[in-house]
């Protein structure tokens, strides 16, 4: 009995040394170098493998960095500057400076604003309904509600508003990685230059008719009148397709096109409360016929 | 009997107009004529705002081989040029008319006279058709020009004439074969010298008995029209179940029934070709069943298009209080109407008002694998699989498991115990890989 267990254990233990010098020469033939940097830089990464900086994960993409002669058009929008910075240290490169982004909903139908005029009980799926028919409402070009962005979120930072019937987008979690853009078969997200305090000014609407059916598919779509344009002073506003279109690079936040627009489809978020200019100006005239 | 082999469903039939005779639906204060009733190009609008019309003219000329011309139903005065939402659930250019009398131009012979000699050339019978917009009335609206014109290298051999009717609800093609069974049968000549063909056979599903016999004893006198009962099944009236059911001729995946030699037309089709060939008459009106359960007065008309559905529902004995969903065309492959005035069109061949109760759909459950559907698919397709892959956007793995060969006949959801919405995404997957494709073509 013992004398077959050590014949067993000496034969196999041979055996187990032969297969290693094997796989030792083999593995030395067959070598393949790998830059120890990309591991260093993967773990920089975030490890969110969402793909909002257009490659299939993060191990792709730091390959792409270590790869890459200077960072320009490479930015991990998830980790933004600290990480691309800290990326660029291993590697010794310069990371360029990359304006953050943030999604915004360019819709701002709510049930008031844009009276619902079917109902669909199919699927819940936007991409059905947008496939389908025009949508509940009269407005084909709007918000389908059916949170397909929403799903599509891999950071929590997207939600349904059941009053508003509209995705709200909170702008702490939003990393700009895109996929809901990607997601929205009606193309209304889009990846905005994200500014101080989370200030933004821009047009929440998409559709794409002239005025008048424009209006009377939605109180608050914008009916291309052209005042914003024409009180910008910075060139930031352009009119396409009868949508105007404000350009976050070039606009300085005076907020003076918010007031010209007549159906109220330029929104003004995260700003203090105008200074009562107005009302000052209202006053000085009001006191002036007791005088 | 004849049926086709592989797949099918057996919904109730509900045909509670089958014994209703075709009316003349009263003219319509105005009409929205949509632009495009047909499959290809949008056809371009002849006409302008303020322009007199009368019943017949053309108002829209075909674009393109593909298209189609689009005449106006009624007589009167262009009140504007603008959008309508129609059937299909999208807006699109339509010219609206203010009904003033009905004065149809002269060309139009109205006499009651059923002349049966063709007298036109098999190209002047081509013709004929594109200049007065026919189109495949079973539903597809495909322009009946393009399907009569034979490509070269090609060969027809058979004609088929649909009159399966296999959708439930549905009895405008059982009333036409009824009561226009002569100009069928002479508009079934008159496509096969088009086609030069020698053979035709009418298929007509055995629960129109009263049709068969009439068309059969009609036949006798007509050369090369044989008229075959099939076994009742849907989808029957699909043209490649029929060529199938007919003739036992298998339409390869991504092929036409032409590669077959065969071509199928509809009767409602061969009836307007009729109608265009010996009466000058273009496709200005159709056929329409109005039905539901809880609708007082079901019918069927002759509905001038553009014609509102809200009109043919008023005719019908108005809106039941119980109506969940207005359909057009029939329950099973029909789209829901997303309001009452969508204008009706050359492919509308039925308005069935589906009560409350039974236009809930079922709550989606998972799947338990019971392969009902696969059982119930003509195509040979498997639904849970096509549903799963468009779902998970795997478009490519689904091109290649032949997701396009779908009819969307919709026997896998209406067949599904789980509730599982199988039709809804196989389409959207569909029309991605059609897209896909497309573009893969233009680069």
């Amino acid at each position: 009995m013992g004398h077959t267990i050590i014949i067993t254990v000496i034969s196999l233990g041979l055996l187990a040394l032969f297969a290693a010098v094997i796989l030792y020469f083999i593995a030395q033939k067959f070598k393949i170098f790998e830059d120890p940097r990309i591991d260093e830089v993967l773990a920089a990464l975030p490890a969110a493998n969402c793909g909002g900086c257009g490659f299939a994960g993060c191990r792709n993409f730091a390959e792409a960095l270590v790869k890459a002669e200077t960072f320009e058009g490479l930015n991990c929008p998830v980790g933004g500057a600290s990480v691309m910075g800290e990326a660029a240290k291993i590697l010794g490169k310069v990371a360029p400076v990359v304006d953050p982004l943030v999604a915004v909903l360019k819709c701002n139908g709510t049930p008031e604003s844009r009276p619902r005029t079917s109902v669909y009980n199919g699927v819940p799926d936007c991409r059905i309904s947008h496939n389908l028919y025009i949508g509940e409402t009269d407005c084909s070009y709007g918000c389908l509600g059916k949170g397909d962005c929403v799903r599509a979120c891999a950071f929590g930072a997207m939600y349904m508003n059941n009053e508003t019937e509209l995705p709200v987008i909170i702008d702490d979690k939003c990393v700009s990685c895109g996929a809901c853009v990607k997601a929205c078969p009606r193309n209304l997200i889009e990846l905005r230059k994200k500014a101080k305090k989370d200030r933004k000014i821009y047009v929440a609407c998409s559709n794409c008719d002239k005025g008048g059916p424009a209006r009377r598919a939605c109180k608050v779509a914008c009916i291309a009148c052209t005042k914003c344009v024409k009180v910008c002073k910075f060139d930031a506003i352009t009119i396409e397709n009868n949508l105007a279109y404000i350009n976050a690079f070039k606009c300085t936040f005076c907020r003076k096109c918010i007031p010209e627009c007549p159906t109220g489809s330029i929104l003004e978020i995260n700003f203090p409360p105008r200074k009562p200019v107005v009302e000052t100006e209202v006053e000085a005239t009001t006191v002036n016929p007791d005088v | 009997m004849k049926t086709f082999p592989v797949g099918g469903v057996h919904p109730p039939e509900n045909k509670l107009t089958a014994a209703i005779a075709i009316q003349h639906l009263p003219l319509p204060a105005s009409v929205a004529i949509p632009v495009s009733q047909h499959i290809g190009e949008p056809a371009a609008v002849i006409v302008n705002k303020g322009d007199r019309v009368k019943t017949g003219q053309m108002i829209a000329q075909s674009k393109g081989f593909v298209s189609s011309n689009i005449h106006s139903s009624v007589s009167g005065t262009v009140n504007k040029i603008d959008t309508v939402i129609d059937t299909t659930g999208f807006r699109q250019t339509a010219v609206f008319i203010d009904t003033e009398g009905d004065e149809w131009i002269e060309t139009i012979d109205r006499s009651d006279e059923t002349p049966v000699e063709v007298i036109l050339s098999p190209e002047e019978i081509v013709k004929k058709c594109l200049e007065s917009g026919i189109v495949g009335l079973g539903g597809a609206t495909f322009p009946s020009h393009v399907k009569l014109t034979v490509p070269a290298g090609k060969r027809c051999d058979t004609l088929i004439i649909n009159g399966a009717e296999c959708e439930p609800y549905l009895t405008s093609d059982h009333r036409l074969m009824l009561e226009k069974g002569k100009e069928i049968l002479i508009g079934t000549t008159i496509l096969m010298k088009a086609l030069k063909v020698s053979k035709a056979i009418i298929g007509i599903e055995n629960n129109k008995t009263h049709a068969i016999d009439h068309l059969t004893r009609l036949s006798s006198e007509f050369q090369g029209i044989t008229v075959y009962p099939l076994k009742v099944k849907y989808p029957q009236g699909a043209e490649k179940q029929l060529i199938k059911a007919l003739i036992n001729r298998e339409v390869p995946s991504g092929r036409l029934p032409l590669d077959v030699n065969t071509i199928v037309h509809n009767v409602g089709t061969a009836f307007a070709v009729y109608e265009a060939v010996q009466k000058n008459k273009p496709l200005f009106e159709r056929v329409v069943t109005i039905t539901g359960k809880s609708l007082l007065k079901p019918g069927n008309y002759f509905v001038r298009t553009g014609t509102p559905v809200r009109s043919l529902i008023d005719a019908a004995g108005g809106l039941p209080e119980d109506t969940g969903k207005v359909v057009s065309g029939g329950p099973m492959m029909g789209k829901a109407l997303p309001n009452i005035d969508v204008p009706v069109v050359k492919g509308t061949s039925g308005i069935v008002l589906i009560p409350r109760s039974e236009s809930e759909r079922m709550e989606i459950q998972p799947c338990i694998r019971c392969a009902k559907c696969v059982s119930a698919c003509a195509l040979n397709l498997e639904p849970y699989l096509l549903m799963t892959l468009s779902e998970k956007g795997e478009f490519e793995r689904a091109e290649r498991e032949r997701i396009t060969d779908c009819m969307e006949c919709g026997s896998c959801s209406y067949t599904c115990p789980a509730g599982r919405p199988l039709l809804d995404y196989i389409r959207l997957g569909k029309s991605t890989v059609i897209k896909m494709a497309r573009k893969r073509v233009s680069n």
